[in-house]
């Protein structure tokens, strides 16, 4: 590649920091990473995940794939799902799980909070009304006990069922014996993950990459 | 021997041994000589005697010091618990002018300590510690090194300035010293700590340093013990090579043969029971029953409380000992002042570089904290009272000035660690409830995290967790847990469980309370379902492990006497309360959106679908109580029930006993519009057969147009609620179900009134094999009668 090249690359790069926040060291990781993913090619599908191989034991792989190529995530509109994506918006949703800069003012942290949260919530609301219904929410929750092979459906549905009860006290308190809740939407879901330290929860550290990330 | 290596040959005999003199027999030979009626064989009895003793007098000490819990949580235990052995031996030297008894290092390491760790290590939050272990690791190893060095080094500069006065010490002894000063002591740490909640974080790495340090300890004591037996001269370059590596064999539990250095048995104790505790935790407490892990937990923290209790109070005892005392003023302050400041500097050059690496930073006044909170205690007195006398010359001199820094950092600094912690604010650990969304959030973040690693390529945290429990799973867990346990150890489950279980007991205890339970205790069961409900506050309590975190219910629910019956009797009564309070604190009426269309045919399975009115049936009736106070609104109810009505007579195809739903009294104070109780009967519950799952849940009801599409109805069951005594009481709906509510025209025929078959009802099925007897139904599962076949109406 040739100086002009070069050049041109070195402004993208820089493009980008100034997007997603990364460093241009990490910039690069990542694309020779996307660059694996998509066989050289300038977009990757849904298939090209399929090349991950310890992917396949994770229960929740499909909503995290999807999760890639949800609109809300990349920014590109309300709902939907793209059929393929480039570089720059595979930085896009990578930059949901940077550490979260405390340097920044304290808005600029309380928003980098939201945005994670607000990943987490487009990924259980599948069908991007803005609610976590009971339904998508048992989904996620056979899901998650899948990987449990003795466990029986039913199981899921109380769960699910339990876990809204809580949220529904958590959001609307006592509720009046007349008020139907009707699903979890992202105030609540705030409300409710207030108590998890989402900072340490939903990062990684890109440090080096094939490298132990010294975490803790 | 095992891995309790510390067998010091230099203290035969007994377990205690007075101070060198013998004790008077407790009662006299009769003047004569003839035939003794009663003699008193005090050297006989004696050793059993004294520890009973003591044992005795600790345990009135420990109930004495709780019954003011005021003073208990001013002062901490341990400190109390030194006075009181001061006072002790106090006392008998007053009066015989004998030492009285001592700590030896072989009780202390291979009866005291062992339970203390043991049980530290079995509810050793396995997460947090892992999380953590590298800057646990820093300090035990790095700090203590530090601390070790620099206080020997600093002794010995001082000792060489003259101002100790004249001494015969080398600086070996001053290094050996050194090494056994400056770990930090689990048992204290425990025992302080365990008042002073401050956040699991700090927690874990102080304890968990105290923990792992006793490696670096004992090799450093070890190492120095043989130079120093060596004599000063001696010590080459070499072997000032070789102890290091020492470390590394003993901390994997091996044994090392040098030239130099004797072969010692040099495992460490500490680090082998706590690693047994901490990988065995997760096996023992799958494999066991709820019973036995219960026992088990309560017998392990009442050994180590005793144990604990015993080892302060010895401290006490054996600190009036005036054959061992030598004071030097210079040496014991300086030491006070050096061992503090060291720890200080250690640290927070430590939390500097760790704090580089770690997510969550350790702030200024965690590090306040983790200075102040190193404690010296039993271990470091363990030791130096192993010292040879004849190799360190100065040997008393150093035990008395290790009495004198146990009982400073545990009384002077566990006093005011309390006030410390408050006035600075330490971010206090929130105990609150596991809540299931917390926890699902959880599990669904961890997944997240590993796909993340393992897409954008990355080997970090969660991928090896991921690992791990993957290899655990596959095979560890495999071999070493039981089967039924494997099925059902999900933690999701466990948290789902136990929300439940404590539901259902605040539950019934609200009922107790307010003397209703009559509907739980039926006549016709033999043995009365076994409920405990005085309240009691955790009895064994944390005063060894601060790290209970089992959810010690104020009500204990006698689960025992239901397996038993569960084998024998079958009582039947009983599985269906559990069952029912289980369904009837989880189970929300949901409203679908649209799933349900009452033109379409839900082929339903007969069995879904029973557990579906039951259910209903159970919440109705319970809910009926509820309603009856807050009103009826007859018009729409009247619509609602020629709804229902329809909706049955579409569904039924025969109506096997005749009964027609007119015949329903209409004056059913039952129904509460909004509960839309009555609805719920109108249809089977959508199974949802779209989404391929069985879905549990109360059906959509298209009824009231007011209704709101989809979401959560309010909880049947709110704990404010005042459920109406007098109703509850009057109308058991186990016994008079049929003038209070009405089930659906399928439910009364396939459900005769009788609480006797709910049993084949099991809305929540864990799995077939569950042996858990509060989500099974017992026994196989008993098919309801063929109801008849939906017959395909429109």
């Amino acid at each position: 590649m040739g100086v002009a090249h070069s050049h041109s690359a070195s402004e993208e790069v820089r493009e980008l920091e100034g997007k997603t926040g990364f460093s241009s060291y990490q910039i690069e990781q990542l694309h020779r990473r996307f660059k694996q993913l998509s066989g050289d090619q300038p977009t990757i599908r849904k298939e090209s995940f399929n090349n991950v191989p310890d992917l396949e034991l994770n229960p929740i792989r499909s909503r995290i794939v999807r999760a890639f190529f949800d609109h809300r995530n990349l920014r590109k509109g309300p709902s939907g799902l793209a059929e393929e994506i480039n570089f720059e918006d595979f930085l896009t949703i990578m930059s949901y799980f940077r550490p979260i800069d405390t340097t920044m003012g304290e808005e600029q942290v309380a928003q980098s909070r939201k945005e994670k949260l607000r990943f987490l919530f487009h990924m259980y609301d599948a069908d991007s009304d803005g609610r976590i219904t009971l339904e998508e929410y048992r989904n996620v929750v056979e899901d998650l006990l899948s990987g449990n092979p003795h466990i029986e459906k039913e199981s899921a549905g109380s769960i699910a069922k339990g876990a809204m009860m809580e949220a529904a006290s958590v959001c609307l308190g006592q509720m009046e014996p007349d008020q139907v809740y009707e699903g979890i939407t992202f105030e609540d879901f705030l409300k409710i993950l207030k108590g998890i330290d989402i900072e340490s929860k939903m990062h990684i550290c890109f440090l080096n990459m094939e490298t132990m990330a010294l975490c803790h | 021997g095992p891995g309790l290596g510390r067998c010091w040959p230099a203290w035969p005999g007994g377990l205690l041994r007075t101070g060198g003199v013998e004790v008077e027999p407790g009662g006299a030979h009769g003047g004569s000589q003839g035939f003794q009626v009663v003699t008193f064989e005090w050297a006989h009895v004696q050793d059993p005697y004294v520890i009973a003793l003591w044992i005795l007098v600790a345990s009135l000490a420990k109930i004495g010091f709780h019954l003011s819990h005021r003073v208990t949580s001013v002062v901490p235990e341990s400190a109390l618990l030194i006075v009181l052995g001061l006072v002790l031996g106090g006392i008998v030297w007053a009066a015989d002018h004998i030492a009285s008894f001592t700590l030896t290092p072989s009780v202390f390491f291979f009866y005291l300590l062992p339970p203390i760790v043991l049980d530290a290590g079995y509810f050793m939050p396995n997460r947090l510690f892992f999380g953590n272990l590298g800057t646990i690791l820093l300090y035990a190893v790095v700090g203590t090194v530090w601390n070790a060095a620099t206080t020997g080094l600093s002794l010995y500069g001082v000792f060489l300035s003259g101002l100790m006065g004249d001494l015969q010490i080398g600086l070996l002894d001053f290094l050996l010293f050194g090494s056994l000063i400056a770990a930090v002591d689990p048992v204290a740490v425990l025992a302080v700590f365990e008042e002073v909640h401050v956040n699991e974080v700090l927690f874990i790495i102080v304890f968990g340093e105290s923990l792992l340090n006793d490696a670096v300890t004992v090799v450093l004591y070890n190492v120095f013990e043989s130079f120093v037996s060596l004599g000063g001269d001696n010590v080459t370059g070499a072997d000032w090579v070789l102890s290091p590596v020492s470390f590394f064999v003993v901390s994997l539990g091996g044994t090392l043969h040098v030239r130099i250095i004797e072969p010692m048995l040099s495992l460490s104790a500490i680090l082998a029971i706590t690693f047994c505790g901490i990988c065995c935790q997760k096996y023992v407490k799958a494999n066991i029953s709820e019973q036995s892990a219960t026992t088990v937990r309560y017998t392990m923290k009442m050994l180590a409380s005793g144990a604990e209790t015993i080892i302060f109070m010895f401290l006490g005892i054996s600190a009036v000992n005036p054959f061992i005392w030598t004071w030097n003023t210079a040496f014991v302050l300086l030491t006070l002042v050096f061992i503090s400041v060291y720890r200080a500097i250690g640290v927070v050059l430590q939390t500097w570089l760790l704090n580089r690496y770690r997510m969550v930073q350790l702030e200024p006044i965690d590090q306040v904290v983790l200075s102040y909170g190193g404690l010296r205690g039993a271990v470091a007195f363990a030791l130096v009272v192993l010292l040879d006398g004849e190799k360190v010359k100065e040997k008393n001199l150093f035990v008395s000035t290790t009495i004198v820094v146990v009982f400073f950092t545990v009384i002077f600094q566990g006093l005011t660690i309390k006030p410390l912690v408050q006035w600075l604010k330490v971010k206090r650990s929130e105990h609150r409830e596991p809540r299931l969304n917390e926890k699902l959030h959880g599990r669904a973040f961890d997944h997240i995290l590993s796909a993340i690693e393992d897409i954008s390529g990355q080997i970090g945290h969660n991928y090896l967790r991921d690992k791990w429990s993957h290899f655990d799973r596959k095979f560890l867990s495999r071999v070493l847990m039981r089967r039924s346990a494997q099925k059902s150890r999900d933690r999701i489950l466990n948290v789902f469980h136990e929300l439940n279980l404590k539901d259902a007991i605040s539950y019934v205890a609200e009922g107790e309370r307010r003397g209703s339970l009559a509907f739980i205790r039926s006549p016709s069961t033999d043995n009365m379902v076994n409920v405990d409900f005085a309240p009691r506050s955790s009895t064994v309590e944390a005063s060894v492990s601060y790290l209970l975190r089992e959810n010690v219910s104020a009500v204990c629910l006698d689960m025992q006497s239901l397996e038993q019956r569960r084998r024998s009797i079958r009582d039947t009564e009983d599985m269906v309360t559990h069952h029912t309070l289980q369904q009837y604190l989880y189970k929300p009426r949901q409203e679908y959106k649209h799933l349900y269309s009452r033109h379409e045919l839900t082929p339903t399975e007969d069995e879904k679908q029973d557990r579906e009115i039951f259910h209903r049936t159970m919440r109705k009736r319970l809910e009926s109580f509820k309603s009856a106070k807050l009103g009826l609104n007859q018009n729409k109810k009247a619509a609602k029930m020629y709804k229902r009505e329809r909706a049955q007579k579409r569904r039924n195809s025969s109506i096997p006993n005749g009964k027609l739903p007119t015949e329903i009294p209409v004056q059913n104070f039952t129904i509460k519009e909004k509960d839309l109780e009555l609805s719920d009967t109108e249809e089977p519950p959508n199974y949802d057969e779209m989404s391929g799952g069985i879905e549990f849940l109360a059906g959509v009801t298209k009824d009231t147009a007011s209704d709101s599409p989809a979401g959560i109805d309010n909880p049947v069951f709110s704990p404010d609620e005042a459920l109406d005594r007098s109703l509850l009481a009057r109308v058991p709906p186990w016994l008079s179900p049929g003038e209070t509510v009405v089930p659906s025209q399928r439910a009364r025929t396939q459900i005769p009134l009788s609480p006797g078959t709910f049993r084949r009802l099991t809305p929540f099925r864990l799995s077939s094999k569950s042996v858990d007897s509060f989500l099974q139904a017992d026994g196989p599962e008993e098919r309801p009668p063929a109801a008849t076949p939906e017959s395909t109406h429109m």
